[in-house]
């Protein structure tokens, strides 16, 4: 069993004329303990809706969420049940997500007040110490948010999230609020509290390259399915789905050898009108008749990957034989 | 060959009770026809008031001074009324967000025609027909239909293709690309990237194209220069810059993104935050953050040199640096 496991998710949102939108069609992912999963997908493909359902801030119309084994509930009027506390968010915008006129360390101490853990006397040492958890000096603690960096503000919003000594973090575009040189600190502290607390992470972001260095496993999300997951090396080295390629072709390299790099032909469909079959098929390179009229489950296949596409049809190919050659691009 | 635009020794400072306060510092490029010029910084390092003080859009308070010649004319200096027939027929410029650069209760041809009409005297229908011939160029499909549009009908990435051809509509020399496409997701901006260099090669447009991102530097720009707080600190053709990076900065920045070809593992961080106006700190701003610090780093803002394989760099530490100076 997973720390946090996510099982056929739907969500549906409703436009004002009262179609249906489907965000999320069916999605299911795992993510253990001290594992960093790193959601990537361009803008409208459904990785914060899914982020957002995986700690009850929307709500599902189907599928199950469960923390800790248990069922987690959608966020209402009562107050969270004292275990789902160990289940925390990080918003992208450090600038928004804390509030501007009051000092940090009051702020980091309401975790603390909250989860009533230990006697208030305690709360002064213990935000100190989240503080340096997170590579900032205690002394910053009386500071406001208009005192702070981008990058430091981040980590504030971080160590709130730890002070309900929480056992998975959920991070929604943590980085990319955040200038180039202070994404790298940050993704590090990342890195570095999933080793050290064995906290687990659901990281979305769009950018395919900063989660290559952060993340264990990647998932890859794409008008509301995810079409392959894998540890991120393999994904990198031997991508499988024809979106997956896309993604990582599209990425400039910094390396001044001026190679444009490949645009992905149209536009992300309306979620509202999805294609039939694949999802992908109408900007698919390799698309062929059965992908416009069949929808290909996620499946599962060698080295811990899955992949729902048809190029890759064949079942597990270490039942078979071992030397079945893998579709090569 | 004659740049098209030469900038010498920019400066952009604000006057505060405590005296200027010294924004951009002595910035000088230069930008030829039919090439993308780079100009690369984090947040806060004077990129953006670059730009803004070549085409006199300094917010309130701002001054500037050194020069800044397109065709003989100083465009820092050159009078109101003469400065606006430049900005737009001469000089284009292309924001970042292209939500909120469009005007959202106006339609896509409102906006599209309004050059087109008071700059160059079109009568309506010849900007109608224009306006279409735009729209075809950067790859607006149906754009008879599109013309008729309203900006929240279009994806990011097509917005941002409408606002390069507001930014073409009178045929400028050169486009100012300010982070054209850091809003947009990776697959939309390679697209947007090889339009932009379409068009540099097919109508010998000059491109100042601003951004943090040196993945898109590496992509389209022949030449880059790199700022920090308010100074160059590297310059010179791309592949030296980006490929053969010297100045600690530049390097550093490069060690620090999560791009491609870099190993697994863990980013290299750069220690610190930037430097902002108010804080900037003495001799080469980015001493405190930088690795192999000197005390001449500390007490004299080193000059920009010129070494021999063709950039200039502004750095005393750097042996190449070191032995020009000698």
């Amino acid at each position: 069993m997973s720390l946090l496991e996510l099982r056929d998710i739907e969500v549906v949102y409703q436009r004002s004329d009262g179609t249906p939108v489907p965000a999320v069609v069916g999605a299911s992912l795992d993510v253990d303990a001290g594992e960093i999963v790193g959601l990537v997908g361009e803008t409208g493909c459904g990785k914060s809706s899914l982020a957002r359902a995986a700690v009850g801030l929307v709500a599902t119309t189907g599928g199950s969420v469960t923390f800790e084994g248990q069922q987690v509930h959608v966020l209402g009027r009562r107050a969270r049940p004292a275990r789902e506390r160990r289940l925390q968010l990080v918003f992208q915008n450090p600038y928004e997500s804390i509030n501007p006129r009051r000092m940090v360390g009051a702020q980091v101490a309401d975790a603390l007040a909250i989860g009533r853990t230990e006697p208030r006397s305690n709360f002064r040492a213990r935000v100190e110490q989240l503080l340096q958890r997170v590579g900032l000096p205690a002394s910053m603690a009386r500071r406001f948010p208009h005192q702070l960096s981008g990058g430091q503000r981040q980590r504030i919003a971080i160590a709130r999230a730890l002070a309900a000594d929480p056992a998975m973090i959920v991070l929604d575009e943590p980085l990319s609020a955040l200038d180039a040189s202070v994404q790298a600190q940050v993704a590090n502290l990342l890195v570095a509290l999933a080793r050290d607390l064995h906290v687990g992470m659901l990281l979305i972001s769009h950018d395919l390259a900063i989660v290559r260095h952060v993340a264990h496993r990647t998932a890859v999300m794409y008008l509301g399915v995810i079409v392959e997951t894998a540890p991120t090396a393999e994904l990198w080295k031997a991508p499988m789905h024809p979106y997956t390629q896309a993604l990582i072709d599209s990425i400039p390299h910094a390396d001044g050898a001026g190679h444009l790099p490949v645009a992905l032909p149209g536009e992300i469909p309306d979620p509202a009108m999805p294609p039939p079959g694949c999802r992908f098929h109408p900007r698919c390179r390799h698309v062929m008749d059965r992908c416009r009229s069949e929808v290909p489950q996620l499946v599962a296949k060698d080295g811990g990957r899955e992949v729902a596409c048809w190029l890759h049809e064949e079942p597990l190919v270490s039942q078979q034989s071992a030397d079945v050659p893998r579709m090569s691009r | 060959m004659k740049p098209l635009l030469s900038v010498r020794d920019l400066r952009v400072w604000l006057d505060t009770a405590r005296g200027p306060l010294s924004i951009v510092d002595g910035v000088s490029f230069d930008i030829s026809a039919g090439q993308v010029f780079g100009l690369a910084g984090e947040s806060g390092s004077g990129k953006t008031i670059t730009a803004l003080a070549l085409l006199g859009l300094l917010p309130a308070g701002a001054r500037c001074g050194g020069s800044a010649i397109l065709d003989e004319r100083d465009l820092l200096t050159m009078p109101t009324a003469q400065r606006r027939r430049t900005r737009g027929r001469e000089v284009a410029m292309v924001f970042q967000d292209p939500v909120s650069s469009l005007h959202p209760m106006l339609t896509i041809e409102r906006q599209l025609t309004e050059h087109l009409r008071y700059q160059l005297g079109m009568s309506h229908k010849e900007a109608d027909e224009r306006a279409i011939q735009l729209l075809t160029e950067v790859r607006i499909p149906n754009p008879k239909a599109a013309l008729r549009g309203y900006p929240h009908q279009f994806s990011g990435g097509m917005r941002q293709r409408i606002q390069i051809a507001i930014g073409l509509a009178c045929e400028p020399r050169l486009l100012i690309a300010d982070e054209p496409t850091t809003a947009l997701d990776v697959t939309v901006q390679a697209g947007i990237l090889r339009l932009l260099h379409r068009l540099c090669e097919e109508k010998d447009l000059a491109v100042m194209l601003i951004t943090h991102d040196l993945g898109v530097l590496s992509a389209l720009a022949d030449t880059v220069t790199v700022m920090y707080a308010g100074r160059v600190v590297e310059s010179g053709p791309t592949a030296q810059v980006m490929g053969r990076s010297r100045h600690p900065y530049t390097r550093a920045l490069i060690d620090s993104l999560p791009h491609p070809e870099a190993s697994y593992g863990a980013l290299v961080p750069i220690a610190g935050d930037p430097a902002g106006p108010e804080s900037r700190p003495s001799g080469c701003a980015f001493h405190p953050r930088c690795r192999y610090v000197e005390p001449s780093c500390v007490a004299a803002v080193p000059p920009l040199v010129r070494v021999d394989d063709g950039r200039e760099m502004a750095c005393p530490v750097d042996p190449l640096v070191a032995s020009r100076a000698r």
